[in-house]
């Protein structure tokens, strides 16, 4: 049975029009998985609304 | 004067200027080097020799009809492959970047550099499209340590360290997004400067991650680093995040006392995660310096994720086109992970963007107290070719995506580091030296300090 990451990575290649086989799958996945947690761990960290993002654009 | 493969960069400018060298014999030295032992470092993809060889007849003619010359005049140099050079494409150690045209100019670095006097001799190798920290690459195959060819040169400028570390040539350059001038530094021995982001234009170069990339120079010595700094500074209108601030010379400070800098150890995150050999150098660092107070440096190793998920996206977004296009094409490791880095849902990055911005001032703060933090550059000397997996604080994880776990909170935020080589035994081993934004020239003292005293230098190379 697929785990959810699993449909996520299928919705979202399918949305992208990103290739994938299923040789690809295993690494995606676990390559995923760790940008996720990375991700969380930014995401539990409580910033004030009024934060700007950080990149430098001048025009 | 003949040309030895040990003379610093000053050494051959100067040698070149007095007419007691010329740049002609200087560069076919240097050739003449690469086509030695190139066969084993393998860090060299092009050898720009013919164009070498004309620069430098023209900087002898110069010398001759009595025109000042610059000062890096006859210093041969290379540059990663992610560089426009004029004639190549722009591989940036990649198999799909080959079928680019031909660049028609050169990378402003590498305008600056010779507009100094010095010599391009060729192109080097890295990891493909700069998402590596080891220096393997699968097209070209790994450029080698110069001090144990059976390991890593780091990556992803790869080439560039084994090059400077294996005495090729006395300055590369090379470029960071999370620590790709930093880690090979430290693995092959030598200095490296990674500025402060925007000081140095990235015009005309392969970018991977725009928020986060930055390039610099490679040397053996740190008078050699800061001649290179100061011939590339300066605003280019070209690369839309580099600085309007004018020039900073460094080289006429670089003997300044160091006696009233306030010096301290990063602890936390960057006390952790490390092999004995990284604690050893940054304590005979510390040791030389007269360092004792330990700053801890709030929320690293969350700023360590929130670049590992910039990098990602952003690096995603770079090849989007690619990966539909030529998957196949690329290495499967890169691939991979670029495939999972389109995947990451957009408010994550968003929110690690912001989390730069709020990290960026808790670290403003702590240099109103303090000029220079020291932390290991990378967690231990060069791993295996090959390597896997490495054992970190008792967890087993991916060495590819873990070297640079004390780089990157710094990069995160741009801040200058200069990489300083401690000889230790087997294996030489970095340490960063890190200033405040647009403080360099502390950075590039510190370091200029230390060498005179002993504590760090570059070792000669032994592994070929």
């Amino acid at each position: 049975m697929a785990e959810p990451l699993d449909d996520y990575i299928d919705a979202v290649s399918k949305a992208l029009a990103l290739p994938l086989e299923e040789a690809w799958r295993p690494a995606v996945r676990a390559n995923l998985e760790v940008s996720l947690r990375l991700g969380r761990m930014v995401d539990e960290f409580a910033l004030p609304d009024e934060t700007e993002p950080a990149p430098i654009f001048t025009a | 004067m003949s040309a030895k493969p040990e003379m610093t960069a000053s050494e051959i400018a100067s040698a070149v200027a007095g007419r007691k060298m010329s740049a002609l014999d200087a560069t076919e030295a240097v050739l003449a080097r690469i086509e030695q032992h190139d066969r084993i470092l393998n860090s060299f993809t092009d050898v720009t020799a013919e164009r070498a060889r004309a620069k430098a007849r023209a900087i002898d003619a110069d010398i001759a009809a009595g025109r000042k010359v610059g000062p890096l005049a006859g210093v041969p140099f290379a540059v990663k492959n992610l560089f426009d050079v004029a004639g190549l494409p722009t591989r940036a150690g990649s198999k799909i970047n080959r079928d680019l045209a031909p660049a028609k100019r050169d990378a402003t670095l590498i305008e600056r550099m010779e507009a100094a006097g010095a010599v391009l001799v060729g192109a080097l190798n890295m990891g493909e499209y700069a998402y590596d920290f080891t220096g393997e690459n699968i097209h070209d195959s790994p450029s080698r340590n110069p001090h144990d060819t059976t390991r890593m040169s780091g990556g992803s400028s790869g080439g560039s360290g084994s090059a400077v570390g294996g005495a090729l040539v006395p300055i590369a350059l090379g470029s960071d997004t999370n620590g790709s001038i930093r880690v090979p530094s430290s693995f092959c021995g030598i200095f490296g400067l990674k500025p402060t982001y925007g000081r140095l234009s990235r015009a005309r170069s392969f970018p991977f991650v725009a928020s986060l990339d930055h390039l610099g120079p490679f040397a053996r010595s740190v008078a050699d680093l800061a001649l290179a700094y100061d011939a590339m500074q300066g605003p280019d209108a070209d690369d839309g995040a580099c600085t309007t601030r004018g020039l900073e010379p460094v080289t006429p400070l670089l003997d300044e006392s160091i006696s009233g800098l306030r010096v301290a150890i990063a602890g936390g995150h960057f006390q952790k995660n490390v092999f004995p050999e990284a604690v050893e150098a940054v304590s005979r660092v510390a040791k030389a310096l007269g360092a004792t107070q330990v700053v801890d440096v709030p929320e690293a190793s969350r700023a360590r994720a929130a670049a590992y998920v910039i990098t990602t996206t952003e690096g995603a977004s770079l090849h989007l086109d690619r990966l539909r296009k030529r998957p196949g094409d690329f290495d499967p490791a890169v691939r991979d992970r670029l495939i999972a880095g389109a995947m990451v849902p957009a408010p994550l990055v968003d929110r690690a963007q912001k989390f730069r911005r709020w990290y960026r001032a808790q670290l403003a703060e702590i240099f109103r107290s303090v000029d220079v933090l020291l932390a290991p550059a990378t967690p231990c000397t060069a791993p295996k070719l090959g390597q896997v997996n490495f054992n970190l604080d008792g967890v087993e994880l991916p060495v590819r995506a873990n070297i640079g776990i004390h780089t990157q909170p710094i990069s995160f935020i741009g801040l200058p580091v200069v990489a300083v080589p401690v000889p230790l035994e087997p294996l030489p081993i970095g340490v960063q030296i890190i200033c405040a934004p647009w403080r360099e020239d502390i950075a590039l003292r510190v370091a200029h300090a230390l060498e005179k005293m002993g504590a760090v230098a570059a070792p000669a190379p032994r592994g070929f």
